[in-house]
């Protein structure tokens, strides 16, 4: 059999590919925000137990030593914000172990980018500005949906306050499978993913808010005012069932960082996962100051297959990775 | 028999799912945008051809089923059980349970080539080619002239299966039939 060495996305393609992230460029120069390029191969990892780091050995100056490819450019974006750089983006290749299918590649496009003395809702507004910019024809009106709220309304459940037993029921009779011996983020997880995502983003850009305190990553958390339990302060756009960006009130401070890594790393102990080395220089760096501020990304890959009408990422790569 | 983890689950790979040998048909990695990851999977139960759709946890594995699938002519029936012998030259035959045969019943022909699908040494499925050619053994007289109307009629044929033939088909004539949507094709 001949070795099929064309390209997974078709020519035409990927030049409307080349013509959007021109757009992007654009979108970005007129707001003063200013292009970076930070490294793939860093000492540190993500040490997110729901990531999975790839790594290799180098000769470095320092001599033999363990890099780890980068999950997304954030922990470099971020030293950057705390020696002064201001407002900056980033299309960043990014790498993720074993997340393979229509929606992933193991490498993509991260478009990152950081706004110092934004809130939330400034990036909100901003990072939907830019998917409209993008989008060829209106994705409708942005919608501001609270986690808590969408699980009430479409499983009856308050993800906050219902019991573990009655998630593991729930979870176990959406996805078919044992839930048992599930913690709560992981019914939350399934449930998310199953039962919720795939109805977001077809009315409208469906912004989704507040999420549980224990899925904050690197944002700050904030009190719900309905009742003062503690949620994450962190935005999740979604368009057409997809999820397409990821945004926080970025965590500046330096203790609670660290504090953060450790539990990582507790829980991949706990979970057998591999160790990572996490990043020490990103700690000093916010304990040097980083300024408050918002930063989001988004998978620009994704972003591109919904303009361009395609059903997988694949085929808005030149060569998605079975292809490489 | 080997476990598979969920990334190494691909259309075609044969497991054990509660207690029944199944084939993957579709896997679909899903996951939020920070979070648990799971796979949303397809599979066909073998025993009873029905689609199931299960979620499982990234990285959660099924043990393998020892499923073949082997190429065997059909011999003959006493009524109670269907035989098929192994077409590799050993002349092993195997007997087959009308419930393993379903539908392929009403499409057995001596000396045909058949899949049969073999689960810790017994037969569970029995698949015909996708097109087989068969005797027309009760139809209605043909109609001369009418071809270009497109037409349809019964036709029974020597396997007990009733397909709609054109009208000009005769009984004794041997047609080409697609087993899969049960359709005349052609005249063989």
């Amino acid at each position: 059999m001949a070795t099929d060495w064309r390209p997974s996305a078709e020519i035409a393609t990927l030049r409307e590919r080349a013509r959007l992230i021109g757009e992007v460029r654009a979108f970005f120069a007129e707001r003063g925000v200013w292009e970076v390029e930070t490294p793939v191969l860093g000492h540190g990892g993500s040490t997110d137990v729901h990531l999975a780091s790839l790594s290799c050995v180098a000769t470095t100056p320092a001599g033999r030593e363990r890099l780890w490819l980068q999950t997304s450019p954030e922990f470099h974006m971020k030293r950057l914000l705390a020696a002064g750089s201001g407002p900056i983006f980033q299309l960043a290749r990014s790498f993720r172990d074993g997340e393979v299918g229509a929606r992933h590649n193991l490498e993509f496009t991260m478009l990152e980018w950081y706004r110092p003395g934004f809130g939330l809702n400034a990036l909100i507004e901003e990072t939907t500005q830019l998917i409209r910019r993008v989008l060829p024809d209106d994705p409708g009106p942005v919608r501001l949906r609270r986690y808590r709220e969408l699980f009430r309304h479409r499983l009856g459940i308050d993800p906050f306050t219902e019991s573990l037993g009655g998630l593991r029921r729930l979870a176990e009779a959406q996805g078919g499978l044992s839930m048992d011996e599930a913690a709560r983020d992981e019914c939350l997880d399934l449930l998310m993913s199953l039962a919720i995502e795939p109805d977001l983003g077809h009315e409208g850009l469906d912004v989704v808010v507040d999420y549980p305190a224990d899925q904050a990553a690197l944002a700050r958390r904030h009190r719900d005012p309905e009742d003062g339990q503690w949620v994450a302060s962190r935005f999740e756009v979604y368009c057409r069932g997809l999820e397409l960006a990821n945004g926080y009130d970025e965590l500046t401070d330096a203790e609670e960082q660290r504090a953060r890594f450790e539990a990582d790393k507790a829980a991949r102990r706990s979970a057998g996962l591999p160790e990572v080395d996490s990043d020490a220089r990103l700690v000093a760096a916010l304990a040097s100051g980083m300024p408050e501020g918002s930063g989001v990304a988004l998978g620009l890959d994704r972003l591109i297959q919904l303009a361009l009408g395609k059903t997988s990422v694949a085929e808005v790569m030149a060569f998605s990775t079975p292809q490489a | 028999m080997a476990n598979y983890s969920t990334n190494e689950f691909k259309g075609g790979l044969k497991v054990m799912l509660d207690g029944d040998p199944c084939a993957i048909l579709e896997n679909d990695y899903v996951k939020p945008g920070k979070g648990q990851a799971f796979n949303r999977v397809k599979l066909r139960n073998l025993m009873t051809g029905r689609v199931w759709e299960r979620t499982f946890k990234s990285g959660e594995s099924l043990e393998g089923a020892d499923v073949l699938e082997l190429d065997m002519e059909y011999l003959y029936t006493d009524g109670e059980m269907w035989y098929f012998m192994l077409n590799d030259g050993s002349f092993e035959q195997y007997p087959v349970e009308k419930k393993a045969l379903g539908d392929t019943e009403k499409w057995l022909k001596e000396q045909v080539v058949y899949t049969v699908t073999l689960w810790n040494d017994n037969v569970i499925n029995v698949t015909p080619p996708n097109f087989i050619e068969l005797e027309v053994t009760e139809t209605d007289p043909g109609l001369k002239g009418d071809t270009a109307q497109g037409g349809s009629k019964p036709a029974t044929l020597s396997s007990g299966a009733v397909v709609r033939v054109p009208l000009f088909i005769n009984e004794g004539e041997v047609l080409k039939v697609d087993t899969r949507t049960g359709e005349y094709v052609s005249r063989a």
